[in-house]
């Protein structure tokens, strides 16, 4: 259409703009950069990991529990990736099934039960795509926490961390106050899923990234998120407890500014929120 | 018989089924050659093997709704290429010219057997009936219009899943659409989801399977994840009728199977129990 063949003047900085895109996700999924348990360990306090979904078993790439926030009593649940072969393998990576969602809105309901805030921490490269993960309906479990989160009665903020990797990021991200650290991505499909698709290679997973404008500036241009959360000029594992600090101020905001909001009214926000989401003409 | 190899959508494009007379279909189940006239009068099913050809959103809301009641909703609605996406204008322009539909759904007021009903039926031939903003907003206006005129809603879904020329716009739909659900469950309304070929991605992790009741035709595909994504990543075999509406059953997602000839009165006697 109006973007046929224009020749240079567009190439040049679309070009750069891939590159650091691309860069952006390389660095959501260094090795090194600090996951969710690293987070609970350093912003939070009292950590009771509590396990089980009540059902079918518990999912390790699912931790929950209780903490404490600067004294806050909170609920936290998040993805968490291991490090070193052995913990990757006991957290799949990151990647959860049925039941560590259906765990998930476990501890959401007793957040909501106990009117504690919930702080969900997504870095996953996406839900579990595995024969087990669809016996048990793994779609079906994302899909009831996206209906039950948009009315669970209790202040919810989710952050970024990292990867916010489709439907298995946004399963436990339903949220009042949604965040992304700098350096997060969160997408509909992964760069080398689009590009496997689309352009039938994998390799141009950098062009993939850059399309989606899955970065957290152009996600906060888009209105999908609230918050960016400033990250050490080379990255959150360059100097994890300055990230550290940066990610607990925010929380600490989310929660201060939320708790002062009667519950009809966030749920009411909430809703709004995400009905606004979309563009369209008509 | 061989459940869903390929989608059968691509044995019969528009062109050959708009062709009058004379014309042949081969039969993706059991490869039996069969005359449009006679498919068509058996809801473009297989007389051999009872293999369930895709319909398209017309076919389907006539094959569904008592004749005449359809009222056609949000019309006007248009898809936007918000994040100016390669080659997605282009696409867009495709798929209005091929289906003659604005989107990858028909949403509207019908009676099924004397029930009012919202009812939003999926058109796999339009990018996939992938979800985009568009396909999003119409699933939820339509829910919308069922909690306000206290009516039941009937989803008939197939879909690719997500649509990637909307990136984060198209996840967030799962979330929209989810929260409508909400409200209509909280008012105590029925929503009978009905899965046909093929049902996967972001819609299974959606709105399509919060249904209070789940329908699923014969054999069609029902799946979050891909069979090959599936078999890349954990290099697992994959059970014989992985992911068809069987499977589905017996796993516990779907209610009833139903065949299409049923479809309708299905419905109607289920709807017969959820509306007062
Ligand atoms: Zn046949």
């Amino acid at each position: 259409m109006g973007t046929k063949k224009t020749p240079k003047k567009k190439i040049s900085p679309k070009k750069k703009y891939a590159i650091s895109s691309w860069k952006r996700v390389e660095i959501a999924r260094h090795p090194r950069r600090p996951m969710m348990l690293d987070y609970v360990a350093s912003c939070f306090d009292d950590f009771i990991e509590l396990h089980g979904d009540r059902h079918i078993g518990d999912d390790g790439a699912m931790p929950a529990g209780l903490i404490r926030v600067d004294g806050i009593k909170c609920v936290v649940i998040g993805h968490e990736k291991g490090r070193g072969t052995d913990e990757k393998l006991k957290r799949n990576f990151g990647s959860a099934g049925p039941e560590g969602y259906r765990k998930a809105l476990r501890m959401m309901k007793i957040a909501e039960k106990f009117k504690l805030p919930v702080i969900s921490i997504i870095d996953t490269p996406g839900a579990y795509p595995g024969v087990e993960a669809e016996e048990r309906n793994i779609a079906e479990s994302i899909a009831y926490n996206l209906r039950e989160m948009m009315l669970l009665r209790t202040q919810i903020i989710a952050i970024v961390i990292g990867e916010g990797g489709s439907g298995g990021a946004l399963g436990i991200g339903v949220a009042d106050r949604v965040m992304m650290m700098e350096n997060s991505y969160y997408s509909v499909i992964s760069p080398e899923g689009c590009a496997a698709i689309l352009w039938k290679d994998r390799k141009y997973a950098p062009d993939a990234a850059n399309a989606m404008r899955l970065d957290a500036k152009n996600l906060k241009r888009l209105g999908i998120i609230d918050r960016i959360i400033r990250e050490p000029s080379k990255g959150a594992h360059t100097n994890p407890s300055l990230a550290s600090k940066n990610l607990k101020d925010s929380i600490l905001d989310g929660i201060k500014e939320l708790s002062s909001v009667p519950i009809d009214q966030l749920l009411e926000q909430r809703y709004k929120k995400y009905r606004a989401m979309g563009e369209f003409i008509g | 018989m061989p459940i869903f190899n390929k989608p059968a959508f691509k044995g019969s494009g528009e062109k050959k089924r708009d062709m009058p007379e004379g014309l042949w279909q081969k039969c993706s189940g059991c490869g039996e050659v069969i005359h449009e006239l006679e498919l068509k009068k058996n809801l473009r099913v297989c007389p051999q093997c009872n293999f369930h050809f895709t319909l398209n959103s017309q076919e389907r809301i006539e094959s569904i709704t008592d004749p005449g009641t359809f009222e056609e909703t949000e019309k006007k609605i248009k898809s936007v290429d918000a994040l100016e996406f390669k080659g997605y204008k282009d696409k867009l322009i495709k798929y209005q010219k091929i289906t003659g539909l604005q989107e990858a759904i028909v949403t509207g007021r019908a009676k099924i057997i004397g029930h009012s009903v919202v009812l939003g039926v999926m058109d796999f031939r339009f990018l996939g009936a992938s979800m985009g903003s568009v396909v999003g907003e119409k699933i939820t206006r339509a829910i919308e219009l069922a909690t306000e005129e206290k009516s039941a809603i009937i989803i008939v879904s197939a879909s690719g899943g997500a649509r990637m020329h909307e990136g984060i716009l198209s996840l967030m739909q799962m979330a929209k659409t989810s929260g409508a659900l909400a409200l209509l469950d909280r008012a105590g309304l029925p929503f009978i989801s009905v899965l046909t070929h093929p049902t996967t991605g972001g819609v299974t992790a959606s709105f399509a399977t919060l249904g209070d009741i789940i329908l699923a035709e014969p054999g069609c595909m029902i799946g979050f994840a891909g069979p090959r994504v599936i078999k890349e990543t954990t290099h697992q075999d994959l059970p014989d009728g992985f992911q068809t509406a069987e499977f589905m059953h017996e796993h516990g997602l779907v209610d009833i199977i139903v065949e299409r000839r049923e479809l309708r009165e299905k419905l109607a006697s289920i709807l017969g129990y959820l509306l007062t």
